[in-house]
């Protein structure tokens, strides 16, 4: 059986493709000024990640890696940087703290970044003897059913935990409208405006919040 | 096969790990809001995780453990995510601002 002539060359332009679509996206992620790109950023890094870990024999995790990361982590990033401010402030202090504080951050990421690559590079990593596991999906699943059920469970529990936090926390600054006088309730309007994930949630509760901003809407 | 295949170096990933989490930090101590600092930390996951896939991939003798390892890690940072943003539109609601530099109260 003959091979697909230049296959590693296409193989390696791929894994190259790969590598610079993270660097390229960790890199917008962390320089740009305005925060939707910097989330924008973060997906792309993520889908360079994702292609990395499929050439880490990962598909499953590819995949995940994707499903999680740019499907919720940068979409619920996104609620948020529309929820708060859209742009990174204006520097205010003097140009030359920040050259030194900027240049203090470079520091620590180069020596940072040299020091853990003189150890990767420098390691004893040895290959396994003996037999080596295909880590294929059907092994994934039957493992993560019986060796890690327990984790399995909890990880789920921790992530009920996490909404429920998530909720209560983001609930806890708003107030109904009856509860409180009627010159904070003026004051607190504009400041109570729900998430877009809690209006569903807690929308019974706010019945009356909702209908004094329509009739806010058609009074004038 | 003449040319030497990347992928199949631990070097390179181990490289790449490193710059995500060096870029990470820098991020980290570069932003000047949350919602930055947040995603330079989501960032610093990613390197985790890709350093525990690299070496799940060449030098573990189950190739499941470490996979099974960085799903929970995507889970956990889920979550945190969750919370974090959570965190913020309550400071924010409170402040009008995410500016760390606005978020002084507790400063002396």
């Amino acid at each position: 059986m003959t091979e697909f002539p230049a296959t590693p060359l296409i193989l390696n332009g791929l894994f190259l493709g790969c590598l610079a679509t993270l660097v390229f996206g960790a890199v917008l992620a962390v320089t740009s000024a305005r925060l939707i790109r910097s989330v924008c950023g973060l997906a792309v890094c993520c889908f360079g990640l994702a292609g990395l870990y499929y050439f880490l024999h990962s598909p499953f995790l590819a995949l995940m890696e994707i499903l999680i990361y740019v499907g919720a982590v940068c979409v619920t990033l996104v609620f948020a940087i529309m929820l708060a401010e859209p742009n990174e402030p204006g520097r205010t202090e003097t140009s030359g703290s920040t050259l030194a504080w900027g240049g203090l951050a470079f520091a620590t990421a180069g020596s940072l970044f040299a020091g853990l690559f003189w150890l990767g590079y420098r390691g004893p990593w040895s290959a396994p003897v003996g037999p080596v596991g295909d880590g294929s999906i059907a092994a994934i699943g039957r493992a993560l059913l019986t060796t890690y059920s327990m984790a399995f469970e909890l990880i789920s529990v921790a992530l009920l935990v996490a909404i429920l936090g998530a909720l209560a926390i983001a609930r806890a600054g708003r107030t109904r409208p009856d509860s409180i006088a009627p010159d904070k309730a003026v004051s607190s309007k504009p400041i109570a405006e729900p998430a877009p994930a809690l209006t569903v949630v807690t929308g019974a509760l706010d019945q009356d919040t909702v209908v004094s901003g329509s009739r806010d809407l058609v009074a004038p | 096969m003449n040319s030497p295949l990347l992928y199949n170096q631990l070097t390179i990933y181990l490289a790449t790990a490193a710059f995500l989490l060096v870029i990470g930090v820098f991020g980290l101590l570069r932003r000047r809001t949350l919602i930055g600092m947040l995603i330079s930390g989501e960032l610093i996951f990613s390197a985790a995780s890709l350093n525990l896939m690299a070496f799940n991939r060449f030098t573990a003798h189950d190739p499941v453990v470490g996979q099974v390892f960085v799903l929970f890690l995507m889970g956990l940072a889920a979550a945190e995510v969750a919370i974090a943003l959570s965190i913020i539109v309550a400071v924010y609601r409170n402040y009008r601002s995410v500016t760390t530099r606005e978020l002084s109260e507790l400063k002396g």
